[in-house]
């Protein structure tokens, strides 16, 4: 029996009438932080709103098992918990917040200019200041902490520790990082439509380039030996299995078509990368075989993906695009 | 495809009366909505709901170059605005008196994710008429902004005599003769003088006609900014001209601050226009010559020690 190629019919639509900034699957709830303020959950069909940032709007969110983390422009950095309650966690007194990250164990960071701030699950604030402006956070994958990217590099940071954080060096703006699953490798998204690596090991550089737009999301495949890209006119995908991680090895494609990805999510546990494009259309595509299966057919007039993400179990895959269109697609 | 929204650059030293002119524009009654880039330093009490704090942040291309420059801030905060795109008609980005509108103005060219939502409208810099001469003595910034505004406010004339107001014209003009100047008193200028200028639509430059004063043709000195006019009559060789002019912007980039023309090729009915900023160069064909119209071709650098012989040689040698 031949699989199926299109799972569009089992897509359930929300509609959230604002450009969607993430979404994800909070306490098992399906989720959108949308660029108005507010955080949109849906239970049993039907959906709830809470305004997380009243009169103002958000502009970055970091999701994780318990609720959504939001930055808003009116400097606040609220959490809205899966049940709908809202507490701020901090006042950055109407400065806007350039980014946000959480880390599964419940603590948050985040950065205005050059200064950032990780607060631990105990409430207890830290801050340390980065060369320039933080404009990517990620928190390693174990311990307290957390790495920081701004222009000519990444600063890594014990938010415990008095020490000055450590420096990764590399010329240019750096606009993304994320930290591989087993903690050995740190990438970063660049200005200059590039990545560039580092092996925490021994600082080798790494050099992954060829993207004609900015890659802005990176994502991990569930074994760590895989980190999809978006940025070009297909999913791009380097290979860290080995202890060189990508270096002398070509990247594998997928879903090639003539629009640029914008988000990609890698299943939580199988070799399976959704895809998202400018243009709203959505692929899977199996990384064993490059099969590839439509989640959604492209709609004119409503952007491009902007939010993708996948819910523990990996049954379940939400999207939201730049014009509002969401929704929810259930695994056959 | 929805329309880019129009970007206005507010440049001018500490003083000259900026703040008062943003004010101006936010409180007419013209039913506009902004979104306003202040730097974090700046004047303070803006009278707007959306305004949003900038660091100015200069960050370098990757290429080595020194005038190849964006502020990475500003590519911050237009995403960030993108996302309530239907909050605000148009945007305007305050800079501090002491900032270089190149890298504010460069950012809008470079990067693809701005260039593709947003279209730098102009860069409309207020000068002080008493105090401009002294300025352009000790601060490099202030003849910059000059050089590269396409609209010059020239404020507060009624502290200045009329003779003082004729000499620190000429002094703008030595620098550049092509902007659009208006004589204000406290920033009172109409909106349509600052706003809706599409100064860097090649379709909307017309013509490139300096207003030399009659000391516009003034002596060099060395690190001084001046503009180098060029006009031939005929045709020119596109085979010959576009590999000069590509050439000369890739070695001259750093000192040419802002340069366009219009340009008649052989056997092209089309008028060709150009305009470029430091290192970036835009050009297109435009509508047709006229008939009657005088076939010939017109540019301008304005710039840092330019060499005017070697131009207007090099120009020369591209005739058809
Ligand atoms: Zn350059």
């Amino acid at each position: 029996m031949n699989a199926p190629t299109s799972l569009t019919s089992n897509v359930a639509p929300i509609a959230a009438e604002a450009h969607i900034v993430a979404a994800g699957f909070p306490g098992g709830v399906p989720t959108l932080a949308l660029a108005t303020g507010t955080v949109l959950r849906i239970v049993d069909g039907v959906a709830h709103e809470t305004s997380a940032h009243p009169d103002a709007g958000l502009l970055t969110a970091a999701f994780d098992r318990a609720g959504v983390v939001t930055g808003g422009y009116d400097g606040r950095i609220v959490r809205t918990s899966s049940d709908g309650s809202c507490e701020t966690l901090a006042d950055e007194k109407g400065r806007w917040i350039d980014a946000i990250a959480s880390s599964p164990n419940g603590a948050v960071a985040w950065s205005v200019g050059k200064r950032v701030s990780a607060r631990d699950d105990k409430g207890r604030v830290r801050t340390t200041e980065t060369p320039s402006t933080a404009q990517g956070l990620v928190f390693a994958p174990k311990g307290y902490r957390v790495a920081a990217c701004h222009y000519n590099g990444v600063s890594l940071w014990f938010p415990n520790v008095e020490a000055a954080p450590e420096a990764l060096t590399w010329k240019g703006s750096h606009l993304d990082v994320v930290w591989s699953p087993d903690g050995k490798f740190i990438v970063t998204s660049m200005q200059e439509s590039t990545l560039h690596g580092w092996r925490l090991a021994d600082k080798k550089d790494m050099r992954m380039s060829g993207y004609p737009a900015k890659p802005r999301s990176l994502s991990w495949s569930h074994d760590g030996e895989w980190l999809g890209t978006s940025g070009a006119d297909a999913a791009i995908i380097w290979p860290f299995k080995d202890k060189d991680g990508p270096m002398g090895k070509a990247p594998r494609e997928c879903g090639v078509r003539p629009a640029k990805v914008t988000r990609v999510a890698f299943h939580p546990n199988a070799l399976v990368l959704a895809i998202g494009y400018e243009d709203n259309c959505i692929l899977l595509c199996r990384l064993t075989d490059a099969s590839e299966l439509l989640v959604r057919a492209p709609v004119k007039g409503m952007g491009a993906i902007t939010a993708l993400a996948w819910d523990k179990q990996g049954e379940r895959m939400i999207f939201g695009t730049a014009e509002g269109d969401a929704g929810v697609l259930t695994l056959p | 495809m929805t329309d880019k929204i129009p970007v206005t650059v507010l440049t001018g030293y500490l003083g000259a009366g900026k703040t008062t002119l943003l004010n101006r524009i936010l409180t007419e009654p013209h039913g506009k909505r902004f979104a306003v880039i202040v730097n974090e330093f700046g004047e303070v009490g803006i009278d707007n709901d959306l305004v949003v704090g900038a660091d100015e942040e200069v960050f370098e291309m990757n290429n080595g170059c020194i005038c190849c420059t964006v502020r990475g801030d500003l590519i911050r905060i237009i995403d960030g605005l993108m996302k309530r795109r239907g909050k605000f008609d148009a945007i305007i980005v305050e800079t501090t008196g002491l900032a270089d509108p190149a890298p504010v103005a460069q950012t809008f060219f470079v990067d693809e994710d701005v260039a593709a939502r947003t279209k730098l409208d102009a860069v409309v810099t207020v000068v002080d008429a008493k105090w401009l001469g002294e300025r352009l003595k000790d601060a490099p910034e202030a003849k910059n902004q000059i050089a590269f505004a396409d609209v010059i406010i020239l404020n507060k004339t009624d502290l200045v005599t009329a003779e003082e107001l004729a000499a620190v014209e000429a002094k703008i003009r030595a620098i550049n003769p092509y902007a659009v100047l208006h004589r204000t008193q406290r920033s009172a200028v109409a909106l349509d003088a600052v706003l809706g200028k599409n100064a860097f639509d090649l379709d909307r430059i017309l013509d490139v006609e300096p207003d030399f004063l009659e000391s516009g043709h003034h002596h060099h000195h060395s690190d001084d900014i001046a503009s180098v006019a060029v006009t031939v009559p005929g045709d020119i060789d596109p085979e010959k001209f576009m590999p000069w002019i590509n050439e000369f912007t890739q070695v001259e980039g750093p000192n040419i601050l802002r340069c366009k023309g219009i340009l008649s090729f052989k056997n092209e009915p089309k008028r060709f226009v150009f305009q470029g900023v430091h290192m970036i160069l835009d050009g297109d064909l435009q509508r047709e010559w006229n008939p009657g119209e005088t076939r010939q071709s017109k540019m301008v650098f304005i710039g840092r020690d330019l060499k005017r012989a070697e131009i207007e040689k090099a120009v020369e040698a591209c005739r058809a």
